[in-house]
């Protein structure tokens, strides 16, 4: 089974003059979170779709997903976690409860504030993770990277070509997933900042796809008005 | 959902536009699996259209050559998973006597609106056609389809069995055409006449071929497909009317940018009928997919006039397919994975 995952628990920062999570935010005619979950439900390859929200905003989701998405029966909602990596677990941990996980099942988790996700990047990372285990999206880096420290001071400038900028899907064979995340100290665990830091902490392989420039996440004001400008054709990237 | 429509915005350049697409307007949604180039995608891609047309067509998509799977029904005729051909004409509410595709008030796909290079396609049911197998040879029932709005149109007027006819030209159209008057009309006479040899020894199936400069002194035919169309398309639209016998009917398919000069003194000396042919509509496409459920093997012969097939994930990759399609004798066909 091909699982996408959407991580839409977090409340975030306000953006703007409004409590609404980033991911209910109007961008075109549907909020921004509906947009991504349809880029999923057209790709023949997923099999179910599961969405990870919080636990206070978990009915006014299942309002607007009947509101504005079209019926379909292929979407679980469950609750997700603290932080990112943690429902992600939830979710795995919700499959493993409601579905039978097999050897080769496979979770495609994806932000739900990156709406302009493509069909392409969704298959080849289907395709990848069935190789490779685990698979992260990337794009070059086209401004240097710089590494420095608390003091404003550089420490480092890592050369630009082996750089690279990580988005979403990342993915991951769902039973490997878990054992890796269980075998992780409270420590270990405490310090992830990212799902594919799971893999290599356990000194395991993480292959990478590509991406594309317009798969960013909408974080800012900034960033909306420049999907919004997008979508509208004032902006062509 | 953000739907990407790859549209060129001006000729060798094409970029990606993001459409939010209204679920409720639409029946169905294709994805699309095999498109083809047409000349007619080329002059846009080339910009060797007049620059006021440029101007106004663009940015557009381009192709209207394209098959595709079913991602998304609200009709139960349709599921996910069928194999669809997309029907480029598009027509609202026809209460008049006059062809879809003749019609003014129609929508082309790549002409007066977006063509197929989009990552998924919005329609209604009646846009599209099931068809048995999503293989790149299927993609050309779009050009069947006009061929058969070109039969179909003259089989009003006079019956094509036993007549003798001629197919001007020695390009993708004039090879289907060959192939569907060899396939339905086993007791006409059929003569193809091209410029190039090299294109004209794909036509294994027709007995009589001549290139232009060779033409017996004794040939005439009653009918004829010019399929020239561009800088060709005055000689051999004159050559055809010296040769056709008196009341001949002359079917003209092929597109050109410029007014042609053709001899009226000869026209009207034989009582000529000329009939113009553009596009097709939806039932010129039933009458391709009937074709080739009965002629199961004319896939075979289409697969030979597929020059290229290339895999499309990119930009750039759409990029090479035009410039390799310039080049090439036949059909290129894009898979497209983008």
């Amino acid at each position: 089974m091909k699982y996408a995952l959407i991580v839409a628990a977090g409340n975030g920062h306000r953006m703007g003059n409004t409590n609404l999570p980033k991911q209910f935010l109007l961008l075109g005619s549907k909020p921004i979170i509906i947009h991504t979950i349809e880029q999923f439900l057209l790709n023949p390859n997923i099999d179910k779709i599961l969405i990870g929200v919080s636990a206070d905003w978990k009915n006014y989701f299942q309002d607007i997903l009947n509101n504005y998405c079209p019926q379909t029966n292929k979407i679980d909602i469950y609750i997700g976690g603290e932080n990112r990596n943690e429902t992600i677990i939830n979710g795995c941990n919700f499959i493993k409860n409601k579905y039978v996980i097999q050897d080769n099942d496979i979770i495609i988790t994806h932000d739900a504030v990156r709406p302009f996700i493509t069909s392409r990047i969704i298959d080849d990372n289907i395709e990848a993770v069935l190789k490779y285990d685990a698979v992260n999206t990337i794009i070059p880096a086209n401004d240097t990277i710089v590494e420095a420290n608390n003091e404003n001071l550089i420490t480092n400038i890592p050369i630009r070509n082996k750089m690279f900028l990580g988005q979403t899907p990342q993915s991951f064979k769902i039973k490997k997933l878990l054992n890796l995340y269980h075998n992780l100290s409270t420590e270990e665990k405490n310090i992830l900042t990212d799902a594919c830091k799971i893999f290599t902490l356990n000194n395991e392989k993480v292959y990478c796809v590509s991406g594309e420039l317009f798969n960013f996440k909408i974080t800012t004001i900034y960033d909306l008005k420049i999907a919004k400008a997008i979508i509208e054709g004032n902006i062509e990237s | 959902m953000i739907n990407i429509h790859y549209r060129l915005i001006s000729p060798q350049l094409i970029s990606s536009d993001f459409v939010d697409e209204d679920f409720n307007k639409y029946d169905l949604v294709v994805k699309p699996t095999y498109l083809s180039i047409c000349k007619a995608d080329q002059r846009y891609y080339q910009g060797t259209r007049e620059k006021e047309i440029l101007q106004e067509k663009l940015p557009m998509s381009l192709i209207h050559e394209a098959i595709g799977t079913i991602v998304y029904s609200k009709n139960k005729n349709f599921q996910p998973n069928d194999n669809v051909v997309l029907i480029p004409n598009v027509t609202t509410n026809n209460t008049t006597s006059i062809k879809d595709n003749y019609l003014n008030t129609s929508k082309f796909h790549g002409s007066n609106c977006d063509g197929f290079m989009q990552s998924y396609i919005f329609c209604q049911s009646n846009n599209v056609i099931k068809i048995p197998q999503n293989t790149p040879s299927m993609v050309l029932l779009e050009l069947l389809s006009v061929v058969f709005n070109a039969i179909n149109s003259i089989s009003k007027i006079t019956s094509l069995n036993e007549k003798s006819i001629a197919i001007y030209g020695d390009g993708s159209l004039s090879y289907i055409t060959a192939l569907v008057l060899y396939k339905i009309l086993p007791s006409s006479n059929l003569t193809v006449i091209g410029k190039h040899n090299s294109k004209l020894d794909y036509f294994t199936f027709i007995k009589n071929i001549y290139t232009l400069d060779q033409l017996p002194r004794n040939l005439s035919f009653d009918c004829a497909f010019e399929c020239v169309g561009g800088l060709g398309s005055e000689r051999a639209i004159n050559q055809i009317i010296d040769y056709i016998n008196p009341q001949g009917y002359i079917n003209l398919l092929g597109v050109n940018e410029d007014k042609v000069l053709i001899n009226t003194r000869k026209v009207v000396e034989k009582g000529i009928t000329i009939i113009g042919n553009s596009r097709s509509d939806y039932n010129d496409f039933l009458d391709s997919i009937n074709f080739i459920e009965q002629f199961p093997n004319s896939l075979n012969y289409l697969e030979k006039i597929i020059s290229d097939k290339i895999e499309i994930f990119s930009i750039t990759d759409i990029n090479k397919a035009f410039e390799i399609d310039h080049n090439n004798n036949f059909k290129t066909i894009m898979e497209w994975k983008i």
